[in-house]
Parts: C-alpha cells; sequence; structure tokens
C-alpha cells in the first residue's frame, strides 16, 4: 500500500515528518480515527505488536492491538466527553504469538472547532515489572526458568552478570531446553529491559525474505517492495536483538551479519544510507556451529563474534532431580488453569516419567503433564492418562539415582551399574548402554544380528541405538 | 472450527465465546455447519473441544504461542493472525488460498477505502 507520511508544519521553523516524531518516542503509538480504525503507529507499536503501518492502516483496532481490553472494555467506548485521558491495564497477543502485559492510554484527538477527530494510543510493554513480581518466592529459578541441579545453578549465578554487560551472548542447547526463555531473561534484567526486545527465528523464513527482514529494505529495492521497511536490526535500536536457529543463516547473511557486528551499521536492501543502531545481540542455536564451522557452513570469524559469552543449556535428562521439579510445576500449573482435583502421580506413571528420556526436553515434559491432567478423571494420574507413546514404550531404568531425593522408588539398576565400576548414577545410563552395545558387538564379531540377540534387543532398536551414539 | 467475534473472526483465540465448527467432506463440499455458543472464554477447553470433536482445521486471530504449539502437536492445521469476517476466511480455506496472517477486512480510513 502506498503511503506517505505527512508533514506537520508552523510547530517549528521547517516543517516536520509525523513519522519522525513519533518515532522518537519509545512508547507504542496508534493513532486511530473516530471509527477506531488505524491511521499511523510508531516504530515502537511495529516492534511490539510486529504489524507494520502497511499492515494496519484502515484495519479496525481491535485486530491490530489484539489486547483483552478491546474485547471486554475498549477504552474509547469508557470515555466520557470531559476529553480526558483513559488509563488501563490489560495484555496483548503479537505477530509472533507472545502474549505480554501492557498499559494503555487513550485519549481523543481535538481538532480546532473542538470536536473529536480521532484518538490516540499509547501502549507500554509492562513485562520488566510484572515477570519479577508474578515469580516471587518461587525457589530454585531465575525469571522463567526453574531448575535445582548443579548446572542450572550455575547458570543462574551466570545470568545476572551477562545481563548487565553488553557482550554478544550465544546460547546452545538441544530444542525444548528453553534457549527463548534465556534469552528473554538476559534482555528483561539488562539496562535495555526498557527498550524493544526482538526475536528473529533465521530458520523459519527463505533466504530472500530474511534478508529484507532482518535489515529492512528501501521503497522499489525489488517487485513488491511498495514501501520502506525499517528491518528487525532497526526495530531493535536501544534494546535486544534475539536471534534464534542461527546455524540455519545462510552463509550470504552471515556475511552480512558480520559486516553489522564490526561496524554496527544496517545498510537496508537497495540503500546506501546506513542506519547505526545501538543493540546488544543474542544469538541461539541447536546445531554444533564448530562442526558446522569444519564443514563450511557457518563462517569462523561469525563464530567468534557471537561467542563472546556462551550459556549452554543442559538437556533436562542430565539434569539432576530438576525433571521432579519440572514434573510438580507444570502439574500445579495445569491443576490450577484447568481446576481439576487431582491429588497428584501415580507411583508407576511417576516411575516411568522420572526414567524416561525427554528428547524434546521441557517442552515434551510440559505437553506431556498438560495432556495428562486434561485426560485424567480420578484423584490420580494413571498410566492411562499418558500419551500412548509413553505407555507403548518401556521406561528405560537408566536414571535410577538422578531423583532419589524425592522418596520414589525406582527400579533396581545394579546389573547397569555393575556394568561401569565408577558409575554414581543419572546421566550415564547412556555411557553405559554405549559400553554394553560395543560389549555385544565385539562379542558378535561385529554382526548386528547377533549383538542384538545378546543384548535382547530387535535389530531395529541396535541399529537406532548405534546411530544414536554415533558407534558407526 | 472459527472462534467468532460477531460475524469476524476472534481477534484473540482466547477470548472468544461462540464458534463456527464446518463439516466438510473431500473436495471441499460443505456438509455442515453450527455455531456454538460457549459457556465462558476459555483456551483449554476450546483445545479440548476441538479435539474431542475431531477437528483438524483451526482458523484464528491472535493466538499463544503455547496453544499453537499444542495444537501443532496434536496435528492440527492452524491458520493464525487471520482477521476480517468469518464467511470470507472461511471461502478462502475451502479455496486453499488462506495464508497466516491474512487481513481480510476492508481498510477503510475516516470513512474512504485506502
Amino acid at each position: 500500500m502506498d503511503f506517505s507520511y505527512p508533514h506537520i508544519h508552523h510547530l517549528v521553523t521547517h516543517p516536520v515528518e509525523f513519522k519522525c516524531l513519533i518515532d522518537a518516542i519509545p512508547l507504542g503509538i496508534l493513532v486511530l480515527d473516530p471509527d477506531r480504525r488505524v491511521v499511523s503507529l510508531n516504530r515502537t507499536f511495529q516492534a511490539l505488536s510486529g504489524f507494520s503501518l502497511s499492515d494496519a492502516r484502515g484495519i479496525h483496532c481491535r485486530n491490530i492491538l489484539r489486547s483483552t481490553a478491546c474485547i471486554y472494555e475498549c477504552p474509547i467506548l469508557k470515555m466520557t466527553h470531559d476529553d480526558r485521558p483513559v488509563f488501563c491495564e490489560s495484555d496483548m497477543i503479537n505477530l509472533d504469538r507472545q502474549h505480554f502485559p501492557i498499559r494503555m492510554t487513550t485519549a481523543p484527538i481535538i481538532d480546532i472547532n473542538g470536536k473529536t477527530a480521532g484518538f490516540i494510543e499509547t501502549i507500554e510493554d509492562i513485562r520488566t515489572s510484572q515477570t519479577f513480581d508474578t515469580n516471587k518466592g518461587m525457589a530454585y529459578s531465575f525469571a522463567n526458568i526453574i531448575g535445582r541441579s548443579h548446572q542450572m545453578e550455575k547458570i543462574f549465578q551466570t545470568l545476572p552478570v551477562l545481563a548487565q554487560s553488553d557482550t554478544s551472548v550465544l546460547i546452545t542447547g538441544e530444542t525444548g531446553t528453553g534457549k527463548d526463555l534465556v534469552a528473554e531473561a538476559i534482555h528483561q534484567t539488562s539496562g535495555r529491559a526498557s527498550g524493544p526486545f526482538i526475536k528473529i527465528n533465521c530458520g523459519a523464513l527463505p533466504e530472500t525474505l530474511l534478508e529484507s527482514e532482518i535489515f529492512g529494505h528501501q521503497k522499489g529495492a525489488f517487485t513488491g517492495a511498495v514501501e520502506n521497511k525499517p528491518g528487525r536490526f532497526r526495530l531493535a535500536h536501544n534494546g535486544t536483538i534475539f536471534l534464534t536457529e542461527i546455524g540455519d543463516l545462510p552463509i550470504s547473511l552471515q556475511v552480512k551479519l558480520l559486516t553489522f557486528l564490526d561496524d554496527k551499521i544496517i545498510y537496508p536492501l537497495g540503500s546506501t544510507k546506513g542506519f547505526k543502531a545501538n543493540v546488544r545481540m543474542v544469538t541461539a542455536t541447536h546445531r554444533d556451529l564448530e562442526l558446522m564451522v569444519s564443514e563450511g557452513r557457518f563462517r569462523k570469524d561469525l563464530l567468534f563474534r557471537l561467542n563472546v559469552a556462551r550459556i549452554h543449556l543442559p538437556p533436562l535428562r542430565e539434569r539432576d532431580g530438576d525433571i521432579r521439579l519440572l514434573l510438580d510445576y507444570f502439574f500445579n500449573t495445569y491443576k490450577k488453569q484447568l481446576a481439576k482435583r487431582i491429588n497428584g502421580f501415580s507411583r508407576e506413571v511417576l516411575t516411568r516419567l522420572l526414567n524416561y528420556d525427554y528428547e524434546g526436553n521441557i517442552r515434551e515434559l510440559k505437553n506431556i503433564v498438560e495432556y495428562a491432567v486434561n485426560i485424567a478423571t480420578g484423584p490420580m494420574i494413571e498410566v492411562q492418562h499418558l500419551p500412548a507413546y509413553l505407555v507403548e514404550e518401556p521406561p528405560t531404568p537408566g536414571r535410577a539415582h538422578a531423583d532419589q531425593n524425592n522418596n520414589t522408588v525406582f527400579p533396581d539398576d545394579d546389573e547397569y551399574i555393575g556394568l561401569n565400576g565408577t558409575m554414581s548414577g543419572k546421566g550415564e545410563w547412556a555411557l553405559a548402554e554405549k559400553k554394553m552395545i560395543l560389549k555385544a558387538l565385539i562379542q558378535a564379531r561385529g554382526k548386528k544380528t547377533k549383538a542384538a540377540q545378546i543384548l535382547g534387543w530387535g535389530r531395529s532398536t541396535l541399529w537406532r541405538k548405534i546411530k544414536h551414539h554415533k558407534l558407526e | 472450527m472459527i472462534p467468532l467475534y460477531k460475524n469476524e473472526v476472534a481477534p484473540r483465540f482466547d477470548l472468544a465465546t461462540e464458534v463456527m465448527v464446518a463439516i466438510v467432506s473431500t473436495g471441499n463440499k460443505l456438509e455442515e455447519q453450527k455455531i456454538i455458543v460457549l459457556p465462558r472464554s476459555s483456551p483449554e477447553d476450546l483445545c479440548h473441544q476441538m479435539l474431542s470433536e475431531n477437528i483438524n482445521t483451526l482458523i484464528c486471530g491472535a493466538i499463544e504461542d503455547e496453544y499453537y504449539q499444542f495444537l501443532k502437536w496434536k496435528k492440527l492445521s492452524v491458520f493464525y493472525n487471520v482477521s476480517g469476517k468469518w464467511e470470507h476466511a472461511f471461502k478462502k480455506l475451502l479455496n486453499n488460498s488462506l495464508k497466516n496472517g491474512d487481513l481480510l477486512s476492508k481498510r477503510i480510513v475516516e470513512g474512504k477505502n485506502v
């Protein structure tokens, strides 16, 4: 949509572009017509909501702001005729599906004849002030991250220190370990908390779109570029930019990102005029970047620049005692949310859940608990309330020691410990299993069918585990 | 399923108190269509209803990531960030032309189309 921003005359000697004026204000601003349709919005609102002016212009504000107040008690409809602004606290969901609290101020725009010509709304993101209030008193946590294992304690000690500095942070860890939460916690506890937090998933868009999304473009830069687009880096000015799945960033864009990290200037696509962006960079990936560097799929110099500070989030199966803590946390959350009268997990369920591998980590655990709480009808969550894939597969008796502080009875694991005299508990099952496979393969002189028989497994199970342990 | 707000796709999935449920046979032929008024707005109840009624497609406005991930995990097709008249969105779904983020309402500023 072609739209030129209006100019303001007689404010200062020379006409001023309205856009420059509202973009300079660090609050989200929406200008509405008398029918509550969007006339204009500023850069901060675009960063908060994800909607650009060309997306939003002419659309009813409830479809753009998408706050609870829009549905139940529109502040404009509540307005009396005394022209005083209306304040309210509400929430909104942006285009990235993030749900967060906001503070809204709505005021009428009165024309020179004293009539209402429209409305102006300012939107303030109040995540910083609220997040920590709601979590007050929650032990074993930092921001929204929960854990009491020594690995997580170490991370909790490092995070506040890193947050206060302005260095680039690289977060690594398997899928579902909470990389996004850590990135957000770094932003919310840093000096940039009042600035925008902009997230880009480098793996979610094709290369051409990604470049325009990250760096922006100039009107006419390519077919379809009908207006200037600021790009996420520009939107993140004075805040934090979070590039998730950085391992999926195409090589050509890696070069462009490297240039930005060197001189901190953004050149939108098709523009020679740069913009000096004051942005803190946080990146995350589940890929092994060092391996990608050795394979020539990731630039070494970019890795060095991103890897100033690294936070590695351990997989859930390696976090001592955290499975039980998280099970209880999510159980209580969903029990309350769904208003269910359930007392807890049965012993058999608990044994299965504590000994499960959680390849999807916390995300998988959370989904399992949510499913079980939804399905359960009695006072306890029983095996039949668990997702089918958990019930069909027998629990691996590996992490028997992991949660022994929780007074749970576990299967006898002496046999497994016996394989490795030094073994003291969880996290080492993988090692024991690897040794078992190797021992059986040696015994079977490399014949997989025979090795599978020795182990009492099917051929496909052995093949899967060989692949898992990279024994080929 | 389409959560509704008057005759539009509800701006928020979690706040909808009315839903349109349609049964479409192979070849995109509309078999049955009904509008259900819910006793309260609850995203959990909506998710539960979709699973229990074997719904496989959801058209909605804003949806929180938690519910989106849950529904995707349950193998539902979710068209989100859609706004405008629900009939328009439904027609686009049947034509296989509906996309995430489709803003289907008329763009009007001070009574003029823009």
